[in-house]
């Protein structure tokens, strides 16, 4: 009874939800005013456009439809099994790894469908980078982890080399952590600085599109706030996409994010805005926390 | 109702107890007799002509295996050379492209079969490839027969250490924009590295010490080995033909061998278990 | 910093067709196991051909086996290859039975843990090492003491008559039980160690013994694993050629008495094939392999499905 009253009820903060919930919203309205309004009109860097996906029979994405704007921090939220990774895992064809799954649609990067069967993967993917859920350093030394896709796909000199592979570390926030110890294995870092020399290896080749898939689900809270930093420092140059089971990172770190619930995108917008004005019903339970 | 007593049961777990460590200690027994008499025996042969001199016919002073040991090793290594990278091709196959297709599940049938085919049923295979045509028994022959023994080995272990790198890293590899076949040689390869050196020690292991497929292939030799076109000398064939001969001399080095190719053997295997545990730590 | 400039690509490494030629590549290399073992089926049969015709059927029905009147028969061999497997099975596998259990259930940890690697270790001596101490060792300690009790005390039974000479088929049969005895109790040890402790916990849990909880329990969840484990013994038993060409004292005949001598396929082989000149004399060797081959290569497939099933179950490889 309630719910279906409230299915048709605009969104309000009635005095029984303004609780915990609504202390949380507040601080995140704060949050917003403070930066100015800058994040209104962007050209989209890739786009979605009645994507569907499907785990051998299994169908996870309904006509999924998106502009990624260029230069900005994108988020994705929702529910886990909601098909947020599977989404952004169609934007480098990295889910061709596995026999089993398909995507029908098309997906527009600067214009020209990457699902085309023509579709270099090598060079998109070395436009296009990701950084996984788990960090997933190489069994390479810290110096060849981030060496290693600049010997891929450049020739160069050795003291240039060294130069990006620094430059790299010290955009990463790491390089003062691992000057030291650039001989020593990838794995020997701590989990926290292993996701960073991720980045590190990932932004060294100068992606146009930096895909984030829950980067710091596996790592400590001191380790996250780097790796969210990092992300603010890095827009602007590169066009993110994260996707976070933490609505707090979201709000805090991206200026537009969609929100997906059983595989469809309910809502896509300013992220100040959804976070203070959802439009749909659902995003508004997600975002309260009533589920997921 | 009346508790049933347990006296009987207590008798009888503690009979199958005592049972179960008598025979444990039986079969023990047994292993390290047979273990202590070739190490005993055979320490008697060992001596520097041993390994430097060429067989004596019996009743002379002095003979050794040196060009059976040389042989063993040529074609362990020839062997080697063959089987593994394509041993190990295979197993990348098994692992990395043919996951759920026919041809996969195929080979993966029958890599596990060809294990179980006996090596005396590969000379046979060999000779009739090999020796028949050519007119001779050769060295090239022997190691062809043992790297065979060894393929299916290596591509098992292979598929098997392939298939425990976690898809993440086989992600991120091809993420960066690697292709498959880099992906697999340096990132793959090398995070599956302690296991792959274990699988193909063992691998080793297993065929040097091999006979029956050396026995229509290799056959045996006296001499030192000239090429690998004809018959060559090996320890195990040797230790064959010298334990079934009636000159005391003979026998005597043949149980020299035995030591020699079965310290060779353990030895591959301990440093097999050293390159898992290294892993761990 | 920007990369764009192509020259500068590595275009060889990241090409498509280096991939496509890798792919192509594994996949001959997998495709390989295929041709050799079709290879040897084909050439076993094709070598085999002579006598084929020859004898038909016969040849596994007739014990003759004369290379100078050229009359050759296989049935010797079988008998010798199956009499001495199930002697060596019938004394490896109850005794595996109790390695593991001892393993598993009795040893402390440590010992286990020794005890475990240096069986594990054993499996690897090569076949040839076991022929020689039969040969030397083994034997002689038949000859001189355990027949003359066996005959003295079951020489009423037809298997314990004849010659105490120590070379034959109960020594053959015996050595080869000791050279799979360390394969199946490795096997055996892991398929006891696969039964989940909550399940042995809920049988002591009750008050049973180690010996009810190994009978109701261990043994119930494992049977399907250690019947695996018996095939894959069986498999290495069947086809073993040095352990046993030592010791079975080459005869053709077939004998009731596990003391007389006998022959197996392997050991034929191994003896005959070497000096078999006349093209009848090789075919029939041939043929004997080809026996050999598909009896191993029926077992294997059987063993392989069993595997399958028990994987399936308890959820892990056996080998």
């Amino acid at each position: 009874m309630t719910a279906a009253l409230d299915e048709k009820m605009p969104r309000r903060f009635t005095d029984e939800e303004t609780g915990e919930e609504g202390a949380k919203i507040e601080a995140f309205l704060h949050h917003f005013q403070e930066e100015d309004e800058e994040d209104t009109v962007s050209s989209a860097k890739i786009s979605a456009r009645n994507l569907n996906f499907y785990y051998g029979d299994q169908q996870a994405l309904f006509d999924n439809n998106l502009d990624i704007a260029e230069g900005r921090i994108t988020a994705i939220i929702g529910p886990s099994g909601c098909g947020k990774s599977t989404h952004l895992r169609i934007y480098n064809r990295i889910f061709q790894l596995y026999g089993n799954q398909r995507a029908e649609g098309e997906v527009l990067l600067d214009g020209k469908n990457l699902l085309d069967s023509g579709t270099n993967l090598i060079e998109l993917r070395r436009r296009i980078g990701m950084i996984f859920q788990k960090p997933t350093p190489f069994p390479l030394s810290v110096f060849e982890n981030v060496a290693y896709g600049l010997r891929l796909h450049f020739k160069m000199p050795k003291s240039e080399l060294n130069g990006r592979v620094e430059s790299a570390l010290k955009k990463a926030a790491l390089f003062d952590e691992v000057k030291d110890k650039l001989d020593k294995p990838g794995v020997a870092l701590s989990g926290g600085q292993q996701q960073r020399l991720c980045i590190a290896r990932t932004i060294a080749l100068e992606p146009e599109i930096l895909l984030m898939d829950e980067p710091t689900s596996a790592i400590d809270p001191v380790a996250t706030r780097k790796v969210e930093e990092l992300a603010e420092e890095l827009k602007g140059n590169f066009t993110i996409v994260i996707v976070t089971h933490s609505m707090q990172q979201a709000a805090r770190i991206s200026d537009f994010t969609a929100f997906f619930y059983k595989g469809k995108i309910i809502e896509y917008g300013l992220t100040k805005e959804m976070f203070t004005n959802p439009k749909q019903k659902q995003t508004e339970d997600y975002i309260t926390g009533r589920f997921g | 109702m009346t508790p049933r007593s347990d006296k009987g049961r207590k008798l009888l777990d503690w009979m199958v107890k005592a049972i179960s460590v008598c025979a444990a200690l039986l079969g023990l027994f047994f292993l390290g007799w047979i273990l202590f008499v070739v190490i005993d025996r055979g320490i008697a042969a060992i001596n520097w002509q041993f390994f430097t001199k060429l067989p004596m016919p019996p009743g002379m002073e002095g003979g050794g295996v040196a060009n059976a040991i040389l042989g063993t090793m040529i074609m362990t290594a020839l062997a080697t050379l063959l089987g593994v990278p394509a041993g190990l091709l295979a197993g990348v196959y098994l692992a990395e492209f043919g996951k759920h297709s026919r041809l996969g599940a195929w080979v993966r049938f029958t890599v596990n079969v060809l294990m179980g085919i006996p090596s005396i049923i590969l000379g046979l295979f060999v000779y009739s490839i090999l020796v028949y045509p050519f007119g001779t028994f050769s060295g090239w022959a022997g190691g062809v027969a043992l790297s065979i023994l060894m393929f299916p080995v290596v591509a098992r272990t292979t598929e098997d250490m392939l298939s425990m790198v976690p898809n993440a890293l086989r992600e991120a590899a091809l993420a960066i924009g690697n292709p498959r076949w880099m992906a697999t040689l340096s990132i793959i390869f090398r995070a599956a590295k302690s296991g792959l050196i274990t699988g193909v020690l063992l691998s080793v292991a297993r065929v040097s010490g091999e006979t029956a497929p050396l026995l229509f292939t290799a056959l045996n030799s006296s001499y030192m080995m000239k090429s690998l076109n004809e018959p060559l000398a090996n320890l195990t064939v040797t230790i064959y033909q010298y334990a079934m001969s009636p000159y005391d001399d003979w026998n005597q080095i043949a149980w020299g061998a035995s030591l020699l190719i079965m310290t060779a053997v353990l030895l591959l295997n301990l440093a097999a278990r050293f390159a898992v545990r290294e892993k761990k730590i | 910093m920007e990369h764009s400039a192509t020259g500068r690509q590595q275009s060889w490494k990241t090409s498509r067709s280096m991939d496509l030629l890798f792919r192509g590549v594994t996949a001959a290399c997998a495709a390989f196991v295929l041709v050799i073992m079709a290879g040897i089926f084909v050439s076993l049969v094709w070598n085999s051909l002579p006598t084929i015709r020859e004898f038909g059927f016969s040849f596994l029905f007739s014990k003759a086996w004369d290379p100078v009147s050229q009359k050759f028969g296989a049935l010797s061999s079988i008998y010798g290859t199956l009499m001495s497997t199930a002697i060596a099975m019938l004394l490896a596998v109850p005794l595996s039975m109790v390695i593991a259990l001892f393993l598993v259930e009795l040893a402390p940890p440590k010992v286990s843990a020794v005890v475990g690697n240096a069986i594990e270790l054993l499996a690897a001596v090569p076949s040839i090492i076991y022929g020689m101490w039969g040969l030397f060792v083994f034997a002689p300690f038949m000859a001189d003491h355990v027949q003359p009790l066996l005959s003295e005390y079951l020489g009423w039974l037809p298997f314990f008559q004849g010659p105490e000479m120590g070379i034959g088929m109960l020594t053959a049969g015996i050595i080869l039980a000791l050279m799979i005895l360390p394969f199946i109790s490795t096997v055996m040890r892991d398929v006891f160690a696969m039964v989940p402790d909550v399940m042995k916990e809920a049988g002591y849990g009750m008050g049973a013994t180690t010996f009810e909880v190994t009978k109701d329990v261990t043994i119930r969840y494992g049977i399907q694993g250690m019947i695996g484990a018996c095939l894959l013994g069986l498999g290495r038993a069947i086809g073993e050629t040095m352990a046993i060409t030592f010791v079975i004292g080459n005869s053709s005949d077939i004998f009731i008495s596990l003391f007389e001598a006998g022959n197996s396929i392997a050991s034929r082989l191994a003896n005959e094939f070497a000096e078999a000149a006349e093209p009848m004399y090789l075919s029939a060797l041939m043929e004997l392999g080809l026996v050999l081959f598909l009896m191993t290569l029926i077992l294997q497939i059987i063993t392989q499905f069993w595997l399958k099933r028990v994987k399936k179950k308890m959820g892990g490889d056996l080998l």
